[in-house]
C-alpha cells in the first residue's frame, strides 16, 4: 500500500515535470521574449540590452530552464514583468480568492448534488425527480455566462439586493469577500451541481437494479436501512473520481465566472497574464493548476482505492 | 406433512406493452406448496418460473404487476401486503437464495455482516449470541474456518463458497420456506453437485419446505419431491417427481427430457422443432402447438386446461396425453452418429505446447521471451484427425479455453509448436498467419449475444467472412448467404433480421453459419451450447454433427459439460489445471479404469433421473494455480498415494481401451479399485 502511494507520487512528480519543460519551451519558442514584449516599441539598443541582462536572458535556455526550476522547487517563481513584483505577492491573494470561491461552492454544491441525485434515483419517474431533472437539465444547458448575466441583472440590478460585480481589496477578510462571492457561488453552483447529481442519480439506479440489491429486499432488509448500508456505499464510489475533478475544475479558476462578476481569482489571472505577455506569471501558473489537477486526483484515486474493498484487496495480494 | 403453508391461487403476472396492451408472462398458475416438501420448478429461460417463484415472496419485478389471482402464505394474501409487512416475513419465514451468489451479496460488506444482518432483523439474539450463530450457520454449510471467514469480503470467496454464505445467510431467520433461485447454475460440477448435497441435508435435517427452481431437469432430479413444469408462463405438467421424470406424460416434459444428452448414451440426443413462443405471440389453442408431434385440429383452436389424473397423482395441460402413456422406454433413445475415418490423416497438431498469463517483466518483453516456471498451461501433446470431434473437457480454469485461443492464434504460445496440415508449424502470433490458415481456423462463440455486431443484420454478419476470403458480391454474394442460411435451417427472410430479432438458437445458428462461411477445415467450438435451453442445445448439436458429416469439418470442442461431449465427440481430452489428465476414444473415457480426476468429474454429473444419485469422491476446494511440481491433481486426488505424486509428474499409461491415463497408480490396479 504504502509502495504504491509512494509510487503514484513519483508518477506525478513526473507528470509535473513534464509540463514544466512544455510550458517552458512552449514560452521560449513564441516569437519574440519577455524583453521584446515588455519594452514593446522601445525594444532595441541599449533599452534591450538591459533588459535581457536585468532578466539574464543571454544565458542559455537549459541553463535558465535549470536556474528556474530550482527556484520553483524552492517556492520561488520569480519576478512578474508587467506588476514589477515578485510572482508569489501576485498570486497569493489571488489563490486566496480562488480557494475562498472554491471551498465555498463545494462545501454548498456537492452536498446538494448528491442529495439530489439520491431523491430523483429512489422516486425515479416520479414527481419528485421530473421536477428535480427537468430543473438541473435546464441549469445544465445554459452556459454560464448567461446565467451569470441574468442573475446580475435581476438579483443586483431590478432587486438590488447584492452587489453585482465584485470590488475587494486584496486585503479583505474572509467575511468581507462572503457577501460578495453569493452570486458568483450560485452561478458555478447551478452547472456543477446539475452535472454532479445527473451522475449519481444514473450511479444510484444501477446499483438499486442490482441483484444484491434485490437480495437485501428480499432478506427483509428494511427500505432506508437498504439504502443506506447497501445501496449507497456502492452508488458513490464512483463518484469520487468526478468529484475530483470538480474540486480540481474550480480550484483551477472558473474564467467566465470570474470575468462576468469581475472576480480577482486565478482564472481571470491566466487571461491577463497571457494578454499582457507576462510569460513567468503564465509558466508559474501553468505549474500551479497541474499540480492541483495530479493531487486531487492523487487524492480521490487513494480515497477509492481505501473504500472499496475489492481494489484494496487486490493491491494487497500484488 | 400435510399442512400447506403456501398456495398460489389462479394466479396472472403480466406488463402494459408499449401499445397500451396488457401482456401476460404467468397465466393462471395455481399451485400448493406443503410442509417439508421439495417442490422444484423447472422450465426454460421464459417460461416465468422466476417471476412465480418471487412472487411466492410477495416480490414482482420493476414493469411487471399482478393481473389476478393470490398467492397465500399461511392463508394471508403476500400480494397485499404492505412493505412493511413484508419485511417481517421476508427472510424470517420465507427466504431466498439467489442465482448468482457472487453478485448477490453486498460487495462492500463483510460476510459476517450480511449474515448478522439478518440475524438481527429476524431474531432476537444479543450480540455474542450472533456472533456465535454466525460461526455455527457456516459451520453449517461446511465453509473452512468460520472464524476468519465472517471477516472477509464477498470477492475473496469461490463461486461454490459464495453460494454457501447465501445459503447460511437464508437459514440465519429459521424459514418455514425456502426459495432457491437457480442455486447451482453457473458452478463447476463438482460444487455444484457438492452445494446439491448440502441443500438436500439441509432440507431433511430443518424439515423446511423448498422450492426449488430451475431450468436443469439433473438438479431438480436430486432434490425434489414433487415438480413442475412451466412451459410459456402455464404449467403444463404436475405430479410427483419419480412420476414425472420416468413417465412424463405431456408431449413438452417427454420432449424436453429426450434432448438431454446422458452419460450412459453415446450418440445426439433428440431436438424437438421450434421455440418458446415469446410472451404477447400466444393466440388462442394450445402454447406448444406448434412444436408438437401430437397436435390435432383441436388443440389449435382450444387451449387445454389442467387436468388432474387421480391414479397418476399428476395434473397435465394436454388433449392427447393418453399417447404418452405407456410410452416411456423412449426416453432412453438416441440419435447414433456416424464416427469418423480413424485412419484419416492429423490436420493439427499440439506438440508440447505451454500457454502463460504471467505479465512480462521488461527485459524479457525487450527479448520477446516469456519466463514462466509454471505456466498455466503446460505441456499439451495432442493430434488431431482430419474430419473428427475432439473434445477438452475440465472445470472452469482447466486452461481448455485457453487452449483454443492459442491454436486460433489469439493468444501466443510459450513454448512448443501448433502444427498446421503437413507439419506446417503456424506462428503463435496471429499477424503472422497468412490468410489462408486465418480462413482455415474459425471460432464459435460461447455467447452469440456477444459474438454478433447488434447493428448489423445477419445479411451483413454473413457477408464479411465471404467478401474477406472470397471476394464475392453482388448475386454471387447474396446466392452464397441463402445457401448458408439454408445450411443451418434458416429461411431467406432471416437476412434482413438484427440479432436482437432472433432467438437464442437463432442467434447461434447464425454464429455456425458465420464460421461456415469461411469453408474452414477446423472450427473450434467454445462452450456453443452452454447459454441455450436444453432443448436448444440439442438442435444445435444434431446440427454441427449434421455440417461435419456433410462437409467432413474437424471440430475442437471445449465444454464443462459431459454429457454434452459425450454426445458429440469422437475423443476426449480431460484437462485439470492446464494439465492433460486422460485422452482417448470417447466411449473408453466413459468407462473405467479412469484418471482418478475423470472419476471425480463423472461422479459429480447429475443426470435427470432420482435414482441416480452423484458420488461425491472428493472435496471442492478451488485451486488457484497448478502445483509446480508432481502430479496437477494432488491436492484433489483422492486416490493419492503418497510422496511420489508431490514430486514427480506421472507417466503415461494406455489403457486396454485406448485411453491414455497420466497417473502413478498402474492403471490395472486403477481398474480394480474403480470397480
Amino acid at each position: 500500500m504504502l509502495l504504491l502511494i509512494l509510487k503514484r507520487i513519483g508518477l506525478g512528480l513526473i507528470t509535473l515535470f513534464i509540463v514544466s519543460l512544455i510550458t517552458f519551451v512552449g514560452v521560449e519558442v513564441l516569437p519574440g521574449d519577455a524583453c521584446t514584449t515588455y519594452l514593446e516599441r522601445e525594444a532595441y539598443g541599449a533599452a534591450l540590452d538591459t533588459c535581457i541582462k536585468r532578466l539574464g536572458l543571454d544565458v542559455p535556455a537549459y541553463e535558465r530552464y535549470l536556474d528556474w526550476a530550482s527556484n520553483v522547487v524552492r517556492g520561488d517563481f520569480g519576478y512578474s514583468l508587467s506588476g514589477e513584483m515578485p510572482i508569489n505577492e501576485v498570486l497569493g491573494p489571488r489563490v486566496k480568492n480562488s480557494l475562498v470561491l472554491a471551498s465555498v461552492s463545494i462545501l454548498i454544491g456537492i452536498p446538494l448534488a448528491i442529495v439530489l441525485g439520491i431523491i430523483t434515483a429512489l422516486w425515479r419517474d416520479k414527481l419528485p425527480d421530473i421536477m428535480i431533472s427537468t430543473i438541473t437539465i435546464f441549469s445544465m444547458t445554459i452556459p454560464e455566462f448567461i446565467s451569470a448575466t441574468l442573475l446580475i441583472l435581476i438579483v443586483a440590478i431590478w432587486l438590488g439586493w447584492l452587489p453585482g460585480i465584485v470590488i475587494i481589496p486584496s486585503d479583505a477578510t474572509f467575511y468581507e469577500l462572503l457577501s460578495n462571492i453569493i452570486l458568483p457561488v450560485v452561478a458555478i453552483s447551478m452547472i456543477m451541481t446539475a452535472h454532479m447529481a445527473r451522475m449519481v442519480r444514473s450511479s444510484v439506479i444501477q446499483v438499486m437494479a442490482s441483484d444484491y440489491v434485490q437480495m437485501a429486499i428480499l432478506k427483509g432488509v428494511p427500505y432506508w436501512k437498504m439504502v443506506f448500508r447497501h445501496v449507497l456505499p456502492n452508488a458513490l464510489l464512483p463518484a469520487i473520481n468526478v468529484v475530483a475533478l470538480t474540486i480540481a475544475w474550480l480550484l483551477g479558476g472558473v474564467v467566465v465566472t470570474e470575468v462576468v462578476f469581475n472576480y480577482p481569482g486565478l482564472g481571470r489571472l491566466v487571461i491577463e497574464s497571457i494578454s499582457n505577455r507576462d510569460l513567468p506569471v503564465v509558466q508559474a501558473l501553468a505549474i500551479i493548476l497541474a499540480s492541483i489537477y495530479v493531487g486531487i486526483n492523487l487524492i480521490a484515486d487513494l480515497m477509492t482505492l481505501m473504500l472499496n474493498p475489492r481494489l484494496k484487496s487486490l493491491q494487497i495480494r500484488k | 406433512m400435510n399442512e400447506i403453508i403456501e398456495s398460489v391461487k389462479d394466479l396472472s403476472i403480466g406488463f402494459n406493452s408499449q401499445k397500451g396492451k396488457q401482456i401476460s408472462i404467468l397465466r393462471n398458475v395455481s399451485t400448493n406448496i406443503k410442509k417439508g416438501e421439495t417442490v422444484g420448478i423447472v422450465g426454460e429461460s421464459g417460461s416465468g418460473k422466476s417471476t412465480l417463484a418471487l412472487a411466492m415472496m410477495g416480490y414482482i419485478k420493476q414493469g411487471l404487476f399482478p393481473l389476478k389471482g393470490e398467492c397465500l402464505f399461511k392463508s394471508e394474501d403476500l400480494l397485499k401486503m404492505s412493505s412493511r409487512q413484508l419485511e417481517k416475513i421476508r427472510g424470517r419465514k420465507i427466504a431466498m437464495i439467489p442465482q448468482n451468489a457472487g453478485q448477490a451479496l453486498t460487495p462492500n460488506l463483510k460476510i459476517g455482516y450480511q449474515i448478522d444482518e439478518a440475524l438481527k432483523l429476524h431474531t432476537e439474539l444479543n450480540k455474542t449470541e450472533r456472533d456465535k450463530k454466525i460461526s455455527e450457520l457456516l459451520n453449517k454449510v461446511r465453509l473452512p474456518s468460520p472464524e476468519t471467514m465472517a471477516f472477509r469480503y464477498p470477492h475473496e470467496l469461490s463461486g461454490g463458497q459464495q453460494q454457501r454464505v447465501a445459503v447460511a445467510m437464508a437459514l440465519a431467520g429459521k424459514p418455514d420456506l425456502l426459495l432457491l433461485d437457480e442455486p447451482t447454475t453457473g458452478l463447476d460440477v463438482t460444487t455444484q453437485a457438492h452445494v446439491l448435497e448440502l441443500l438436500r441435508f439441509i432440507a431433511k435435517d430443518t424439515g423446511t419446505s423448498m422450492i426449488y427452481v430451475s431450468h436443469d431437469l439433473g438438479a431438480i432430479a436430486q432434490v425434489s419431491d414433487r415438480i413442475v413444469v412451466m412451459y410459456a408462463g402455464e404449467i403444463v405438467l404436475e405430479g410427483p417427481a419419480r412420476k414425472i421424470l420416468k413417465e412424463p406424460i405431456h408431449p413438452y416434459t417427454y420432449g424436453l427430457l429426450k434432448s438431454i444428452p446422458k452419460l450412459s448414451l453415446a450418440g445426439l440426443p433428440a431436438s424437438m422443432p421450434g421455440s418458446q413462443p415469446q410472451p404477447g405471440s400466444i393466440n388462442e389453442g394450445c402454447s406448444f402447438y406448434d412444436r408438437c408431434n401430437l397436435a390435432t385440429d383441436n388443440c389449435k383452436k382450444n387451449s387445454p386446461d389442467l387436468e388432474h389424473i387421480k391414479e397418476l397423482d399428476t395434473n397435465v395441460r394436454c388433449f392427447n396425453y393418453k399417447e404418452l402413456i405407456n410410452k416411456n422406454n423412449n426416453l432412453q433413445t438416441s440419435i447414433t452418429k456416424k464416427s469418423n475415418n480413424s485412419e484419416a490423416n492429423e490436420v493439427l497438431n499440439l506438440k508440447d505446447v505451454s500457454i502463460s498469463y504471467a505479465k512480462q517483466k521488461f527485459f524479457d518483453q525487450l527479448l520477446n521471451k516469456i519466463s514462466d516456471q509454471n505456466p498455466t498451461v503446460k505441456d499439451i501433446n495432442i493430434d488431431i484427425k482430419k474430419g473428427e470431434t475432439i473434445a477438452l473437457v475440465g472445470e472452469s480454469g482447466s486452461g481448455k479455453s485457453t487452449i483454443l485461443k492459442s491454436i486460433a492464434g489469439l493468444l501466443k504460445t510459450k513454448d512448443g509448436q501448433i502444427k498446421f496440415e503437413n507439419d506446417r508449424i503456424l506462428s503463435s502470433d496471429l499477424k503472422m498467419r497468412n490468410p489462408n490458415d486465418l480462413r482455415a481456423i474459425q471460432l464459435i462463440f460461447q455467447n452469440p449475444d456477444e459474438s454478433l455486431n447488434p447493428n448489423h443484420t445477419v445479411e451483413q454478419i454473413l457477408s464479411q467472412p465471404l467478401k474477406l476470403y472470397f471476394n464475392l458480391s453482388g448475386e454471387e454474394l447474396k446466392k452464397n448467404i441463402i445457401d448458408l442460411l439454408k445450411k443451418v435451417r434458416l429461411g431467406e427472410f432471416y437476412m434482413s433480421r438484427y440479432p436482437r430479432q432472433l432467438s437464442g438458437g437463432e442467434k447461434q445458428r447464425v454464429a455456425v453459419a458465420r464460421a461456415f462461411a469461411a469453408k474452414p477445415d477446423i472450427i473450434l467450438c467454445d462452450e456453443v451450447t452452454s447459454a441455450l435451453d436444453v432443448s436448444v442445445q440439442a438442435a444445435v448439436l444434431n446440427l454441427l454433427q449434421q455440417l461435419k458429416e456433410d462437409l467432413g469439418t474437424t471440430y475442437v470442442f471445449v465444454s464443462h459439460d459431459l454429457a454434452v461431449v459425450r454426445a458429440i465427440s469422437d475423443r476426449v481430452a480431460v484437462l485439470y489445471q492446464g494439465r492433460l489428465c486422460e485422452i482417448g476414444p470417447s466411449q473408453n473415457v466413459y468407462k473405467f479404469p479412469s484418471h482418478p480426476y475423470t472419476e471425480v468429474l463423472l461422479g459429480a454429473v447429475l443426470e435427470p433421473d432420482p435414482d441416480i444419485k452423484p458420488k461425491l469422491v472428493a472435496e471442492d476446494i478451488v485451486e488457484e494455480k497448478p502445483p509446480e511440481k508432481g502430479c496437477s491433481f494432488q491436492g484433489r486426488c483422492p486416490r493419492k498415494i503418497g510422496d511420489i505424486c508431490n514430486s514427480e509428474v506421472p507417466p503415461w499409461q494406455i489403457g486396454e481401451n485406448g485411453n491414455a491415463i497420466r497417473c502413478h497408480i498402474n492403471i490395472e490396479e486403477l481398474a480394480s479399485l474403480q470397480q
